[in-house]
């Protein structure tokens, strides 16, 4: 301890202060933080009555008492479980301000009081569950199929491969390599925010599962190496720039300087 | 003859080299060419290799193209595919030209290596090819006698061009399709021919099945040979005008001075192709590029967000974006004018290539030089050429910029809509704003350039006198630094006759060359002379310390209409 | 700054001193040579030989090594396994090489020798006596062949070389376009009754399954047979349409003229292809009603007719007029009432 005492006046010490102090909090916050898993999708009737309380705590003041929409925000009734799970479990719900669009953040909500809410909603008026697990595996699914219907009907917004990409007046579409497969499928199914709905009669559950394969197989990274954010060939150029001709020039320099 | 008297010679040479020396010049008299060349003289400086890099990546695409021709189908028929490829790609039906594109990056060995090297080396080949123009630009090595070359390395920027944009279109994807799709909006849009050149270049409506093939040909023999070609004329030129030097002691126009090309050089451009080739191996290695399974085989129906042209036409798609759409589509006499194309599309990149090509031609007009010009200029002693290069840097930047609007928009932030905004109005008032700048600082630098041969170089040693004074020492220039610094012109604007003669009669051709005079003004009208002897003496002669009367003495900057009045 | 001080009276003396200097500095001459260690250092000229010698050593290694990668990692279909053989492939490669160029450079640096050397230029003009023989060399030339003399001959000779290209020519431009029939432009496979269906899986449409809010990229229903035709890329190209359900009370307008219903229960059909270059415009954000190109972001209105809020296309895009069949599916009433993409000169005529 004495050394210790000692070494605080040292000039390292506000730096090593600082790192274990980040170091202590993102450990904190990895234990503490709620793991995603799939909801439960068994509600009852005490499940509905403890999520009204959640909603007039937490929602209604945007969307009304009896979730039936303000003008600041669209109605709840006949969204379905599926959409209060998407918006909830991934943090948009409860918004934290106005802005172009809801950002994902870390979710407010555990899982239970997230199944209370979505049960609920579920509860004012018919829409789309929750889907099972068995529906959101890609592994069921067949990626070459899947990539035939991104292709079509999400990668003008999302981009190829799903690195996200630019809407209008500074709203996104989000990356998606970081989305669990139940969040992709609902956000399909519902719809939320700018982008539009893909219900099974457009694309269909095992479709959907489709898509689901494609974008998992897009997380084992490029077969040409670093995959430089897959932003297409505008990353592309910037990394020519940088690395490939900075590198040539930095030779050049060296070629041409005189030898000591 | 005599070629029999070499050959019955006494001193007919005995080492094999030398037999091989002699068989071969008595065949093709070879001898001259190595007495001329093998200790030609190249000046060495970092920035004259920017244009070998260009000429080495040229090379390795040649040499990687050749490889790929090997495995690359150009057909535009269709066919299920069940390849080596990724899963996500099983089944679906495409292009012979994309399904050779998979079998040849996952199923030949080296080939997606080859593939990656290909394209990496064709950004870098553009890249060099710009940073080797700019270097000429800002050192006016455009200058006589070399604007012929300048035009030649201008038309291989455009072929290089071409070669990308063909070879980019090759494997069929969906971008690249996308891309032909824009491209065929544009062609149409031309008036008059347009209808009937989309229909010349895809062989029919678009997409059709021609392209493919027509641009593989364009890809591998037109445009390739074309660039040869030039790149010939180009090394030619170089070699008979003699590499430019960057001013220093004993430098002049008339010699040129560095080292030997054998051994020297010829070492160093050799290391240098291989340090070229190896760090492109290396990018192609680790650095993935233009994955087209991502993509998909090309279909009219999707587009994927990020939807650009490979860099060096970035300017092109930004200045697409940019153009306000409201009220510039016109209709003539039934007929319709896409000015919302026309101008972004063709006016714009011509105005910049017009640039291009007239500006060593203007500059000579509107300096009324006629030497030939083998030292180059600092950068900092010609404002108004280094303003203007800067000027068009500038839009060129902001219009590809403007060309990554979106990936801007998501990476910072910020609206699509008021980032395209910006570019707007930057595209007009940035280069007006970065030429001012620039200016400035050139003059400011040849400020400090008088400074210091005036008063040396600051030492931070303090002296007190012993009446009390202070002063800082300063440490004169050496010759050769002062040399550097004084050795240029500061010219002047053009003078010409007045609108009458002696008898009172007008002057025809009055009006162009007063037009010529007013271009030169803006040229030269703020020039900073350099340091003569006589102020440097008169410095002196206050004593090494005084910093006071020198700059007073001196005509020292130059600048607006009274610099004008004063010289009539 | 010191400079703008007033001068200091009584210290003016450059009137006086600039008569004896010249005018400007001269040349000091090419600077003298530095000997760099390895020209002082026997040691150092040796240590730097070793290095060369090294260097090219490991780009013999690495060349090698390149052979053995190339048995050792067979890409076996998967993305690491293509990475792992590209990666090793490469990285070997890059090592041989620039070990080569490492090792040149090196040793040009080090141990050639790196005293400059001056050439003299030469004007490039040639001499006014060799100007003199060219030009004698010339007029000597257009005398013997008389071409000045006889007129007919000149005529008739230019006439052959400014026509021989047309044999050239005539046949390929005849052909390079196809059959040079531009009036496709006008029309796409979309006729009365043609049922909507999904793009890519070809599955019609039934009009209560649109959830509003939807969007579908649309073709027109074919035949699987067809759909693997080129002919087929090619129509696709200009037939494609995005489909979107709104709330009725939300669509202000479409575009059908007066007395008809283009548009089918807030269900409207407008042509993907931009008015502006062509691009796909696919981007439909649900809640604006805004339809954005991802290429040079042209943004029409849905809700509007297509009318453009922004970007450079000028003119909205076409309207598809739907209706629905007998068995609920969407159909179309007849072709679009214009070309549809970009804009070309005879578009009106």
């Amino acid at each position: 301890m004495k050394a210790l005492a000692a070494r605080r006046h040292h000039r390292a010490a506000p730096v090593v202060l600082m790192l274990l102090a980040l170091l202590l909090t993102g450990g904190v916050y990895a234990v503490l933080a709620p793991s995603s898993a799939t909801a439960d999708t068994a509600s009852t009737a005490n499940d509905v009555e403890e999520g009204e309380r959640l909603f007039q705590a937490n929602c209604a003041t945007c969307h009304g008492p009896n979730a039936e929409g303000t003008s600041e925000a669209p109605s709840l009734v006949g969204v379905g479980a599926a959409s209060v799970d998407f918006q909830v479990s991934t943090g948009r719900m409860p918004m934290q301000m106005n802005g172009p669009q809801a950002a994902p953040k870390p979710p407010q909500m555990d899982e239970e009081q997230t199944a209370q809410l979505a049960a609920y909603v579920a509860s004012l008026g018919a829409g789309p569950a929750i889907p099972t697990d068995e529906q959101v595996d890609g592994a069921e699914g067949d990626p070459s199929n899947g990539a035939l219907l991104f292709r079509t009907n999400c990668a003008m917004c999302h981009n190829a491969v799903g690195a996200g990409g630019a809407l209008s007046e500074g709203k996104w579409a989000p990356p998606l390599y970081d989305v669990s497969e139940r969040n992709i499928y609902q956000a399909m199914l519902t719809g939320p925010q700018s982008m539009p709905v893909f219900n099974d009669a457009n694309i269909t559950p095992d479709e959907k599962r489709d898509i689901i394969a494609y974008l998992i197989e897009q997380r084992d990274g490029s077969a040409g190496g670093l995959s430089l954010g897959s932003l297409g060939p505008v990353s592309e150029g910037v990394w020519a720039w940088v690395v490939g001709l900075g590198l040539m020039i930095g030779a050049a320099v060296w070629i041409g300087a005189k030898s000591s | 003859m005599s070629t029999e008297t070499t050959a019955s010679s006494n001193d007919a040479p005995k080492t094999a080299a030398g037999k091989t020396a002699d068989y071969l010049d008595q065949r093709t008299s070879v001898g001259g060419a190595v007495k001329e060349f093998a200790r030609k003289v190249f000046p060495d400086h970092w920035s004259f290799m920017l244009g070998e890099i260009a000429l080495f990546s040229f090379v390795v695409l040649l040499l990687t193209g050749v490889f790929l021709t090997m495995f690359f189908d150009p057909s535009m028929a269709l066919e299920e595919y069940h390849g080596a490829g990724p899963e996500t790609m099983q089944g679906q039906l495409m292009s012979v030209a994309f399904a050779s594109t998979l079998d040849l990056s996952f199923e030949v060995r080296g080939g997606l290596l080859m593939r990656q090297i290909h394209h990496w080396a064709a950004l870098i080949f553009m890249a060099a090819i710009v940073v080797h123009m700019m270097r000429v630009f800002f050192t006016g090595a455009f200058r006589k006698p070399r604007e012929i070359n300048w035009l030649v390395g201008t038309v291989l920027l455009i072929l290089g061009l071409a070669a990308g944009f063909s070879g980019y279109s090759l494997p069929d994807d969906v971008l690249s399709g996308n891309g032909l799709r824009i491209t065929d909006g544009v062609i149409k849009s031309i008036p008059v021919i347009g209808s009937y050149m989309s229909y010349f270049v895809f062989g029919g409506e678009f997409p059709g099945e021609h392209i493919i093939p027509r641009l593989f040909t364009v890809h591998i023999l037109l445009v390739p040979a074309l660039i040869l070609a030039l790149i010939g004329v180009h090394l030619f030129l170089m070699v008979l005008h003699k590499h430019t030097q960057f001013p220093g002691g004993g430098r002049t126009d008339k010699n040129v001075v560095g080292y030997p090309l054998f051994p020297v050089y010829i070492a160093k451009m050799g290391g240098n192709f291989f340090i070229v080739f190896g760090i492109l191996a290396l990018m192609g290695a680790t650095m993935s590029i233009n994955n087209v399974w991502n993509y998909g085989p090309y279909d009219p129906s999707p587009v994927g967000a990020g939807a650009q042209p490979d860099w060096y036409m970035l300017f092109l798609e930004g200045s697409l974006r940019l153009m306000p759409g409201a009220g510039t589509e016109w209709v003539l006499f039934g007929y319709t004018l896409s000015l919302n194309v026309l101008i972004p599309a063709v006016v714009i990149p011509g105005l910049l290539f017009t640039f291009l090509f007239a500006y060593p031609f203007v500059e000579a007009k509107v300096t009324g030089d006629k030497r030939e010009h083998h030292v180059l200029d600092r950068p900092r002693n010609v404002p108004v050429r280094t303003g203007l290069g800067v000027a068009f840097l500038t839009a060129f930047i902001i219009l590809a910029l403007a060309g990554s609007n979106d990936l801007i928009a998501t990476h910072f932030g910020m609206s699509l809509n008021q980032i395209t905004w910006a570019f707007r109005i930057l595209f007009f008032a940035g280069p007006v704003i970065a030429f001012w700048i620039t200016k400035r600082i050139c003059l400011g630098l040849q400020r400090k350039d008088r400074e210091l041969v005036l008063h040396g170089h600051e030492t931070g040693r303090i002296v007190r006198f012993a009446n009390g004074e202070y002063i800082e020492v300063h440490r004169p220039l050496d010759e050769q630094e002062r040399w550097l610094r004084v050795n240029y012109t500061a010219h002047k604007p053009l003078e010409i006759e007045p609108a009458t003669d002696a008898r009172g009669v007008k002057r025809p051709g009055y009006k162009a060359e007063k037009r010529w005079q007013r271009l030169s003004r803006f040229f030269y009208e703020d020039r900073v002379e350099p340091v003569t002897p006589a102020e440097l003496a008169a410095a002196h002669s206050h004593g090494e310390h005084d910093e006071i009367a020198a700059a007073q003495t001196s005509p020292e900057v130059t600048s607006g209409a009274t610099n004008v009045e004063q010289e009539r | 700054m010191s400079e703008n001080q007033n001068p200091t009276p009584g210290r003016d003396v450059s009137t006086t001193s600039e008569a004896q200097h010249p005018e400007r500095f001269t040349d000091p001459g090419v600077p003298e040579h530095k000997p760099r260690l390895t020209d002082t250092d026997p040691a150092a000229r040796k240590r730097n030989e070793r290095i060369v010698v090294i260097l090219f050593a490991i780009s013999c290694l690495g060349a090698i090594a390149s052979i053995v990668a190339y048995f050792a990692f067979r890409p076996d279909g998967t993305t690491e396994g293509t990475r792992l053989s590209t990666v090793m492939l490469g990285t070997t490669m890059a090592v041989s090489l620039l070990g080569i160029g490492i090792a040149a450079i090196h040793w040009a640096k080090s141990l050639m020798s790196d005293h400059e050397h001056v050439d003299e230029r030469h004007e490039l003009a040639s001499s006014p006596e060799v100007r003199e023989v060219a030009v004698q060399h010339l007029t000597d030339g257009v005398e013997d062949s008389g071409i000045a003399r006889r007129g007919v001959l000149k005529g008739a000779a230019v006439s052959a070389l400014a026509l021989f290209p047309l044999t050239f020519a005539v046949p390929l431009i005849s052909s390079v376009g196809g059959d040079w029939d531009i009036s496709k432009f006008r029309h796409t496979l979309w006729e009365r009754g043609k049922r909507l269906a999904y793009d890519p899986t070809g599955r019609p449409i039934r009009a209560a399954d649109l959830t509003v809010g939807s969007a579908a990229h649309v073709i027109p229903e074919e035949s699987e047979e067809y759909m693997q035709s080129h002919d087929w890329i090619t129509e696709k190209a200009k037939a494609v349409v995005l489909l979107v359900r709104l709330n009725p009370e939300d669509l202000r307008s479409d575009q059908s003229p007066e007395g008809e219903t283009w548009s089918y229960d807030g269900i409207v059909a407008y042509s993907k292809i931009c008015t502006h270059v062509g691009c796909p415009v696919a981007l439909y954000e649900q809640q604006t009603h805004h339809l954005l190109c991802p290429c040079h972001q042209s943004t029409f209105d849905m809700a509007d007719g297509a009318k453009v809020v922004f970007g450079p296309a000028n003119r909205p895009l076409p309207q598809l007029p739907i209706t629905v069949d007998d068995e609920g599916y969407l159909i179309a009433q007849d072709d679009f009432a214009e070309p549809v993409g970009p804009s070309f000169w005879e578009r009106l005529k």
